[in-house]
């Protein structure tokens, strides 16, 4: 049940995006299209939980024991840059489709801070391995929904008459405040 | 504190570093440094015209071959040379393509619903897509506009997208976003190899077209002083527009909208008008033809079909050699068509500007005496095309059919055509009520007989034009309806006398329509003649197929060649046939037609194995178009034919009888045209139509 719970708080309640704010530029960036959106939610669903699950092992076995917890941040980064590459590059040689259709998006989730936040939000709650794979994983997917009802929204909005001023991303900003207000009222659901 | 921090970043990254390093190693990929020159070479502007996902994604199909240099559709020569450079490919030019809106108008079509949602041809397609009363045709929301990244699309002023083709880069933007298939992109090829579906704007002239010319297409042209743009579209689908404008029978006009209200449109005359412009001129219009494949084609017989699949092979880029049995191209345009209908001259004028293509011509040569399909196969021919006509006579079936002085009309108008001797006496009956039959009696008129025309249904069944019945009858031509020869008697040395005949009455109708005539018996008469000219229908004369007797091509039961009637393929595969050897005698345009249908197969066949077609094509009229009312149309009277000769001249001379339109005439008459779509049509063009075309067509 802890864990049902704690799915539906990292997918809802504290979606990363919409309640935590964080990994704006890829939300805003990449969800024009609703087929480019599912892509790059798949792509942060995979990195998220692999880098939540090694810098869990980083803190665990290197950063705590040496009193080092200060550089948390800097460690993680580095981590996951690092991780981010190696994965190009399995998925390049090992499963060439997969690699061709994630394309831009891996290189883009390098520098995806709701990638890093997840991983410091586990080291946050200190979760256990286990619950730190289920929420890194929940809030992947709480990326991916807010990324494709966004992009589901723009889709939309292109057919529509908008002034040109605020046509694009002003738009785009101004519908992901109304659907963050929305995500309010997931509130005290669960914590 | 701070050696502790420093060894441990220092070590993270280097273990980092390490495993990148082992991976890079272990997983590396090859990828081909030509990619990158690629893409470098290419216009950047990942648009996807090309059906790659940018341009990377372009460059790495051209270096896996699945790409050819002119992969990218905005690049243009410069582009394709580079690329072509870089992969050690040869290039030469690349075919213009730019995007084609195939409807030029009528007023919008009526909604079937009231839509007050978002102004956009997909959101109205999603909702309604049968929304329109013509299913395929422009919603009119401009889609397709706002999609143009290079400002090539605007609004015309009715609704319908007009492109402006010196911006358009046929990136395809507009033709991904048009729900409704309206938008092509296409080149030269694409357009002369397209043939009629029933998915495309078909106005009612141009479904019955047998040459499929896109006549709402040049008429509009017209209107607006494009002379050699509807030219240019005429010879799309057409070789002959010179010839065709003069002889055509004009079965498009018989179905023109406005025929409902008043006179159809003199669609026929407008064509002339604008091959008449060319000619006049003093010069030829360039025509484009594809870069040279160097792949032979022999094309046997240089009538109406053989010149048209010549024609059109030579503008897609192959070599073809016509080879022809007398010594001049022409057919029956020129043995068959009497000079006072087609001059010679023009002729000549039209088929050399075709020679000058490229194509050519071995003349005097008889197929199954001085060639054969294997010789031609040995000679390095690849495909064939046999459109050697129907010159064989029908016969009468009557007693002393043979004797002096009785000939077919064909026999007569070859040896009028050829300058030869005709011996034609002073009281000629004609027998038959086609247009060969016409031209007899109307050349024998002006060689200074007497002439009866016999045919044995009424007026109303003759098949021949009514412009030449009536042209026939202003001349002198006497006629003598519902009568069929039963004999001919001669005098002692063998010559004919008279004609015995037998009065008819129309039955019921027969397979083709007409009322079947039968002989009212005991009514037998006689009409006296010194010659008789027989022209009761042709076939082709196949024999020339076997070889020791054998046939390798398939007969049908009417005597012609058979094959497929959409690729015209024959049992053999790279030989193909058209025109009357086809078809049995039939129109001039039909053989023209029937050329480029040819034509279009034996591209395929070299290019892509075999030759094909799609299951939406057009062969019937589309009934929900053929309206039986048009209503609210203003009435304008049809401008008349001008004639260069008067009629009590035209007796004792063969030159031209009928002229062309004036300029102010032609562009009267094109905009009497109702620019109809599918189901839509123009219900009341006002006066200034044309200028607010040339208006926004400036603007662009």
């Amino acid at each position: 049940m802890d864990y049902f719970v704690l799915v539906i708080a990292a997918i809802f309640v504290n979606n990363i995006v919409l309640a935590q704010y964080l990994g704006n530029c890829p939300f805003i960036g990449t969800s024009k299209e609703t087929s480019v959106a599912v892509g790059m939610g798949l792509a942060v669903v995979f990195v998220a939980a692999m880098a939540a699950c090694i810098t869990w092992c980083v803190q665990k076995f290197m950063l705590t024991p040496n009193d080092l917890g200060y550089l948390q941040t800097i460690t993680f980064i580095l981590v996951i840059a690092a991780l981010v590459q190696f994965v190009e590059m399995f998925l390049k040689k090992a499963i060439p489709p997969l690699y061709k259709s994630l394309g831009i998006f891996l290189p883009l989730i390098t520098t995806n801070c709701a990638v890093l936040g997840i991983a410091i939000i586990c080291q946050r709650e200190e979760y256990t391995f286990i619950e730190t794979l289920i929420f890194s994983v929940a809030s992947g997917l709480g990326f991916m929904l807010a990324l494709v009802l966004m992009a589901g929204i723009r889709e939309r909005l292109d057919l529509s008459p908008v002034p040109v001023s605020l046509k694009g991303t002003p738009l785009g900003l101004i519908v992901a405040g109304l659907m963050s207000l929305a995500f309010f009222a997931f509130k005290g659901m669960a914590s | 504190m701070i050696l502790s921090s420093v060894l441990v970043l220092f070590g993270i990254g280097l273990t980092a570093a390490i495993i990148l390093a082992v991976a890079s190693k272990l997983l590396y990929v090859y990828e081909d440094p030509r990619i990158a020159q690629v893409e470098a070479v290419l216009a950047g502007a990942n648009c996807g015209g090309c059906g790659y996902p940018g341009c990377a994604g372009a460059a790495q199909g051209v270096v896996e071959g699945k790409a050819g240099a002119t992969v990218c559709v905005i690049g243009g020569d410069t582009v394709a040379a580079n690329v072509a450079a870089i992969m050690g490919l040869e290039f030469s030019s690349m075919e213009k393509q730019i995007a084609f809106v195939d409807c030029t108008g009528g007023t919008r079509a009526e909604d079937v619903y009231v839509y007050e949602g978002i102004k956009d041809c997909r959101a109205q397609h999603l909702l309604y897509s049968g929304s329109k009363m013509c299913p395929e045709g422009c919603l009119g929301y401009g889609t397709c506009v706002t999609a143009c990244q290079f400002g090539a699309i605007e609004m015309g002023p009715n609704g319908y997208p007009v492109v402006d083709p010196n911006l358009c880069t046929a990136c395809g933007g507009c033709e991904q976003v048009c729900p409704r298939g309206v938008i092509t992109i296409w080149g030269m090829t694409a357009r002369i190899t397209h043939l009629n579906e029933i998915t495309d704007c078909l106005a009612p002239c141009r479904q019955r077209c047998p040459g499929q010319i896109n006549i709402p297409r040049y008429i509009e042209q017209v209107s607006r002083g494009d002379y050699a743009g509807a030219l240019e579209t005429i010879r799309e689908r057409i070789p002959m527009p010179l010839s065709i404008g003069r002889v055509c029978p004009h079965p498009c006009e018989e179905v023109c909208r406005r025929g409902h209200v008043e006179e159809p449109i003199g669609i026929n005359m407008i064509k002339r008008f604008a091959a008449d412009w060319e000619m006049h001129s003093g010069q030829r219009l360039p025509i484009a033809c594809a870069p040279d494949t160097g792949r032979k084609i022999a094309v046997v017989g240089g009538g109406p079909a053989g010149i048209s699949c010549a024609y059109f092979l030579r503008r897609l880029g192959h070599s073809p050699t016509i080879f022809e049995s007398m010594p001049a191209l022409g057919g029956q345009l020129r043995y068959g068509i009497p000079e006072y209908r087609l001059p010679k001259d023009i002729l000549d004028w039209e088929i050399q500007g075709i020679l000058d293509l490229g194509i050519d011509v071995k003349y005097n040569t008889f197929f199954g005496t001085d060639f054969s399909l294997s010789t031609l196969s040995d000679d390095g021919y690849e495909a064939v095309f046999l459109g050697i006509g129907a010159w064989m006579n029908m016969n009468l079936q009557i007693e002393n059919e043979a004797a002096d002085g009785v000939e077919t009309g064909t026999e007569f108008l070859t040896k009028v055509g050829l300058g030869l001797e005709t011996h034609i006496g002073k009281k000629v009956v004609v027998i038959g009520g086609g247009n060969t039959a016409i031209d007899t009696a109307r050349t024998s008129v002006r060689l200074g007989a007497d002439v009866t025309l016999m045919y044995r249904r009424t007026k109303d069944e003759m098949p021949a034009n009514i412009e030449e019945i009536i042209g026939a009858e202003e001349e002198g031509v006497t006629y003598l309806f519902l009568a069929a020869p039963t004999r001919i008697l001669t005098n002692e040395s063998g010559h004919v006398t008279h004609v015995e005949y037998i009065t008819m009455q129309l039955g019921d109708p027969d397979a083709s329509g007409r009322r079947r005539p039968e002989p009212i018996p005991g009514t037998e008469a006689k009409i006296e003649a010194d010659t008789v000219y027989t022209a009761i229908g042709q076939k082709p004369e196949l024999s020339c197929l076997y070889e020791d007797g054998h046939c390798a091509l398939e007969e049908t039961q009417w005597r012609t060649l058979g094959a497929d009637p959409d690729t015209l393929q024959t049992a053999l595969p790279h030989v193909f046939t058209g025109g009357d050897m086809h078809t049995g005698p039939a129109l001039v345009i039909t053989a023209l037609g029937e050329g480029r249908k040819a034509a279009r197969s034996i591209h395929q066949y070299l290019t892509e194995d075999a030759p094909h077609i799609t299951s939406t094509i057009q062969r019937e009229l589309i009934d929900y178009t053929m309206f039986t009312n048009v209503p609210d149309v203003g009435l304008r009277d049809r401008i008349p034919m001008p004639h260069l000769i008067e009629c009590d001249e035209r007796s004792g001379t063969f030159k031209e009888i009928e002229g062309t339109l004036s300029e102010t005439d032609v562009q009267y008459e094109a905009c009497r045209c109702l620019r109809c779509g599918l189901t839509c049509y123009n219900r009341d063009q006002p006066e200034n139509q044309t200028t607010e075309i040339m208006t926004i067509e400036k603007k662009l």
